[in-house]
């Protein structure tokens, strides 16, 4: 008898199946996940995981949050990011700190892996999420992260 | 309207103004041989596009939509580019069979095709033993695969062409005993004359059970005889490569590649007129007007073909073993039990008559 409740049960899973992808067929008009891309450029919005870049966001103070640690230089498997840092006065409390003059990441270099990211212990740097970043010279894709004249965000070593 | 479609007997006459007995003959056959290669040149070319069409949709994309309006243009530059590139083969290949292959299997199934009875009268070739001939060429494709995968020599071909060969010729057996079915019904294997029965219901409804199952078992085996996914190991990327057609490039490839959406028409085409009427309009709505028939007899075969595309884009690729069981454990004695069920329906006058 499991003969014909074999063939029962192979027919019914097929139709499940069908079933299942006839309503994908159906709802495609509306559902299209493709991106028709030089079309759409003006309102393309990446999705938020998406990895572009790594960038060090700054505050209207242009304030970041990087305490110049190497943390991420050290993470990064190849090399790509490179902190130039010195002593400085903290003219706050008058003492000698390390504080980061350059963060200079390469873009050509990185792998988009994320460690970097994941070992900041004070959230300098995210992803970004734009995506046409092919420039003509190479040395356009060596970029200094912290903007001229910014400084570390108050609180953030605390 | 009198548009008359009956386009041997009309080309035979006009040739016939012009030129003795024998040479309107032969004239008449040169041209339809060619009005055939040039529809369905082109239909196979926009079978391409369906199914990329439908492959998209089912895979919420958008599919091909650059080249001419909504892509319709896509297959056409597709051939212009195959065309234009160089054939290329290998050193140790049996030069002959290689570029024989591609030609058995184009021409195997642009022969099926001439069968066929669009409408009443546009049919090129109405022979009496019209499904015993179907059967017997769409065998003949098999040859061209197994002699382009063994004329290559090259591994994945061979074993891609050896693939094809257990399963077309495993397959062809449910295929002719599911029409065998039908017959039993029809009573004769004319394709014309089996259309002429289902002006009383079509097959699907006549035969009503029997007939539901050997249509669902003809599906099945007609899709594994074109070598379509889930059946098609024979060219199972993966594992294969290209399978059988791994060294063939430009138009020779291109003939492999249209010969298997002809053969899937030639499969939907011999689905519509054994089992859903051919070029018979439901309820006979539009009987009054007989070139409507082709309509009928496309829309139907473009549902079925539309089906073998779902069951592609659904269901996973068999192994080989678990084709050869299906085939061996299921399909041919579900079809022979289903021949003794058909039979006794007959016999006992059990069909549903309109
Ligand atoms: S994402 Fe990876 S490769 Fe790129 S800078 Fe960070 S650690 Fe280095
Ligand atoms: S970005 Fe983060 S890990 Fe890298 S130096 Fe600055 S604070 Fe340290």
């Amino acid at each position: 008898m499991s003969y014909f409740g074999d063939i029962y049960k192979g027919i019914k899973t097929l139709l499940t199946g069908m079933s299942v992808t006839g309503k994908y067929f159906i709802t495609s008009r509306k559902g299209a996940i493709t991106q028709q891309y030089p079309d759409n450029r003006d309102n393309l919005k990446m999705f938020d995981r998406f990895r572009g870049e790594v960038v060090m966001p700054h505050n209207e103070n242009n304030e970041h949050r990087c305490t110049g640690c190497q943390k991420c230089e050290l993470a990064c498997p190849n090399g790509t990011i490179e902190i130039i840092w010195d002593r400085q006065i903290d003219p706050e409390t008058g003492k000698k700190k390390k504080m980061i003059d350059k963060h200079i990441y390469h873009l050509g270099m990185c792998t988009m892996c994320g460690l970097c990211i994941e070992a900041c212990p004070t959230d300098a740097i995210k992803w970004a999420q734009n995506f046409e970043n092919s420039v003509y010279d190479r040395t356009k894709l060596t970029r200094v992260l912290n903007k001229p004249g910014s400084k570390l965000m108050p609180g953030v070593e605390d | 309207m009198n548009i008359t479609l009956s386009i041997t007997t009309t080309i035979y006459k006009f040739l016939s103004e012009y030129m003795s007995e024998g040479a309107a003959n032969i004239g008449t056959m040169v041209t339809i041989a060619f009005i055939y290669l040039a529809i369905f040149a082109v239909a196979g070319l926009y079978l391409v596009l369906l199914e990329r069409k439908v492959a998209a949709w089912f895979q919420l994309r958008i599919g091909p939509n650059r080249v001419g309006w909504w892509g319709l243009l896509q297959t056409m530059a597709d051939a212009l580019k195959l065309v234009s590139k160089e054939l290329t083969g290998t050193v140790k290949a049996d030069k002959f069979l290689y570029n024989l292959a591609p030609y058995f299997v184009i021409v195997s199934s642009l022969m099926a095709l001439a069968v066929f009875p669009f409408t009443k009268e546009f049919q090129a070739f109405d022979i009496n033993i019209g499904i015993f001939f179907l059967i017997a060429i769409s065998s003949i494709g098999v040859i061209g695969i197994l002699l382009g995968g063994w004329a290559s020599n090259n591994k994945f071909a061979l074993i891609g062409a050896m693939r094809s060969g257990v399963q077309t010729i495993s397959y062809e057996l449910s295929v002719g005993l599911s029409l065998l079915t039908m017959v039993l019904i029809t009573g004769t294997l004319q394709l014309s004359e089996i259309i002429e029965v289902q002006k009383n219901g079509w097959l699907i409804v006549q035969g009503h059970i029997p007939a539901v199952i050997a249509f669902m078992i003809y599906m099945i085996a007609g899709t594994a005889e074109t070598n379509r996914a889930p059946f098609d190991m024979v060219e199972a990327e993966s594992e294969l490569g290209a399978g059988f057609h791994t060294e063939y490039s430009g138009m020779k490839f291109a003939y492999f590649f249209l010969a298997e959406f002809i053969n899937m028409f030639i499969i939907a085409a011999i689905a519509t007129t054994i089992f859903f009427g051919g070029w018979l309009s439901p309820f006979g709505i539009t009987d009054a007007i007989p070139w409507l028939g082709a309509f009928w007899f496309l829309g139907k075969t473009l549902l079925l073909v539309f089906l073998m595309m779902w069951f592609r884009w659904t269901f996973p690729r068999l192994r080989v073993d678990q084709l050869l069981t299906l085939e061996w454990k299921y399909l041919l004695p579900l079809n022979l039990l289903n021949i003794i069920l058909m039979a006794l329906i007959v016999w006992l006058n059990l069909t549903i008559q309109f």
